[in-house]
């Protein structure tokens, strides 16, 4: 059942081939079996499981159930959930039960999908190798000597493993694409504004945004739609329709303009990434694509105004943390002050410290104008790029996600900016608030590669469009890491 | 551009963070090294480009000033590390 598409499953669950409980109950075991050496999930809420499963059984067999009803689905730990340990990788946050719902959480409940638990990630979302978890890396089901990505590593490695049909994920600089990548999955970074933050733990609140990872695109379309709209509790959502994701799949892609940046194909990737990424471009110009390439001069720029803003963001966005009204707090502080700082000294890891300090000093006066405000000019460059080439006929753009395949564990960890690299692809279009995917484009060495396409501001159909039309054409996507298929 | 460890100290009391005194120099080492790399942001002529905050052209929308929420103290409170007759409590503030 783990290898069923969600189309699959909802036909299944309609045919009374198995039920939502049974459904659910199969992924529970598989998680039991599996997840000790991969450490996917932080919290497992069995209980709430089957209660929502039976609740979709009930639906389902009155004739109200939707496509999602009983489905069951991973949620990423840095969703608030009401009742429910929400601890974003952090000590910081290790008891904290959420007293309310984010509205993903509530839609997708409203969907009926079954949450069967919450995700391990890096702390805060703060990383590319789920390695600056409190609770553990979390294995690449590919090899487990090595990473699954970050930040959302655990949304990754349990869809991947086969231990959730389909999971929610979160990308401020690329934790959606780069992990998706180096798991041989589908995953979707949409609109800036198109999905609700509210509920979604801020890391640097004008890059975040919320969206899925699943084995395929018409997967992540069935649940992207489910997830997205306007939420009033969202200041930054945005007031607009949500496009019909699902319909337009099969539309063909002929005629289409991809534009492939210079820039982004210079020295970085390596050999066997840009063979795969060269097969991937002859698929989509025999499904009838014209490629051109563009320039996007200002992308080499995207790394250092990335650890300019988001720090800046974050270092204000964690000033919340206090050890007063929820959260860890030191033992015996004699004062406020001394409260304060042991219990952020003791609560957030090293790369939370680093990137508080950072914003801390970019912010800090003196150094304002020559960090923080020339990196939102910078921002502004490279959103500029796009729109003009978008403004020139450009219907997507094609870059590499990652420059190569998954790493072994420990091989970045004593140097932040070699591991800020790994994300030199998937910042831009964060900081130009555009949507972006990744998906998977064959393999090196046994291991998976993606490719990443890039659109145009609430261009999300017509990125799943390409994706499931070359996901028709080709079958990478479809194969299975050798210790979980069975 | 480069911080000492001095400065370390200065911006972690800034940002509320006590620091054991071992993790001070790897930390001046790693964000010299993250600044270095954002330095070369400072080369890039911006002289007409007004800043970006924010990727999407909205205005803060405003809603009616009425009350939409229910009282949920209690709940906000039971997650609180230390409450009492509903406030929540800090070390001594004033002697």
């Amino acid at each position: 059942m783990h290898k069923h598409s969600i189309a699959e499953l909802a036909a299944g669950l309609r045919g009374k081939k198995f039920s939502s409980r049974e459904l659910t109950q199969h992924f529970l075991k598989r998680i039991d079996a599996h997840d000790g050496a991969l450490n996917s999930y932080v919290t497992i809420t069995a209980e709430r499981a089957l209660k929502q499963a039976d609740a979709a059984d009930a639906e389902l067999a009155a004739g109200n159930a939707g496509l999602l009803t009983g489905i069951p689905i991973g949620q990423k730990d840095i969703f608030c959930t009401q009742g429910v340990r929400t601890a974003c990788g952090s000590k910081m946050l290790d008891t904290f039960i959420a007293p309310y719902d984010a509205t993903i959480v509530e839609k997708l409940d409203a969907a009926g999908m079954v949450m069967l638990g919450k995700l391990n990630m890096d702390e805060f979302a703060m990383g590319s190798s789920n390695e600056t978890s409190f609770y553990g890396p979390v294995c690449n089901p590919w090899d487990k000597t090595r990473v699954p990505g970050g930040s959302s590593g655990g949304s990754v490695a349990c869809v991947a493993a086969g231990l959730a049909p389909v999971a929610t994920a979160t990308d401020t600089g690329g934790s959606i694409r780069q992990p998706a990548a180096l798991t041989n999955l589908t995953g979707i970074k949409p609109t800036y504004g198109r999905v609700s933050r509210y509920g979604m733990i801020a890391f640097a609140s004008s890059l975040d945004q919320a969206g899925v990872v699943a084995r395929s695109a018409e997967d992540a379309a069935h649940v992207l739609q489910a997830m997205s709209g306007f939420d009033a509790k969202d200041s930054t959502s945005v007031e607009r329709p949500v496009d019909d994701l699902v319909t337009g799949l099969n539309t063909s892609i002929r005629g289409l303009t991809i534009g492939l940046p210079k820039e982004y194909f210079a020295d970085g990737m390596s050999a066997g990434v840009r063979e795969r990424i060269e097969q991937a471009i002859a698929t989509l110009t025999k499904l009838g694509a014209n490629f051109k390439e563009i320039s996007l001069p200002n992308s080499p720029l995207s790394v250092p105004t990335y650890y300019v803003v988001a720090p800046a963001e974050a270092s204000s966005n964690l000033a919340r943390f206090d050890g007063v009204r929820y959260g860890h707090r030191a033992e015996g502080a004699k004062s406020l002050e001394e409260l304060y700082k042991r219990s952020r000294g003791e609560g957030f890891g090293a790369e939370v410290q680093r990137r508080i300090m950072i914003g801390t000093y970019v912010l800090s006066h003196g150094y304002y104008d020559a960090y923080y405000l020339q990196a939102q000019k910078v921002r502004r460059l490279i959103y500029d790029d796009f729109k003009r080439a978008f403004a020139d006929g450009i219907d997507l753009v094609l870059s590499p996600t990652a420059t190569d395949v998954a790493f072994k564990f420990g091989h970045n960890s004593d140097d932040p900016v070699a591991m800020y690299l790994n994300d030199i692809y998937t910042i831009a279009a964060n900081l130009a608030g555009i949507p972006a995917m990744s998906l998977p484009c064959g393999f090196v060495d046994g291991l998976p590669t993606g490719f990443q396409l890039m659109g145009n501001f609430f261009a999300e159909a017509r990125m799943l469009n390409v994706a499931h039309q070359y996901q028709q054409a080709t079958d990478f996507h479809t194969k299975w890491p050798t210790e979980y298929a069975s | 551009m480069s911080l000492s460890p001095e400065q370390i100290r200065q911006v972690a009391q800034l940002a509320r963070l006590q620091l054991n005194p071992e993790q001070v120099e790897p930390y001046a080492r790693q964000l010299s090294n993250i600044l270095e790399m954002v330095d070369r942001l400072s080369s890039v002529d911006t002289a007409n480009v007004s800043p970006m905050a924010h990727p999407l052209d909205m205005v803060q929308r405003l809603r009616p000033d009425t009350i939409s929420e229910t009282d949920r103290r209690d709940d906000y409170q039971a997650i609180a590390p230390e409450t009492q007759d509903g406030l929540y409590l800090v070390p001594k503030v004033i002697e």
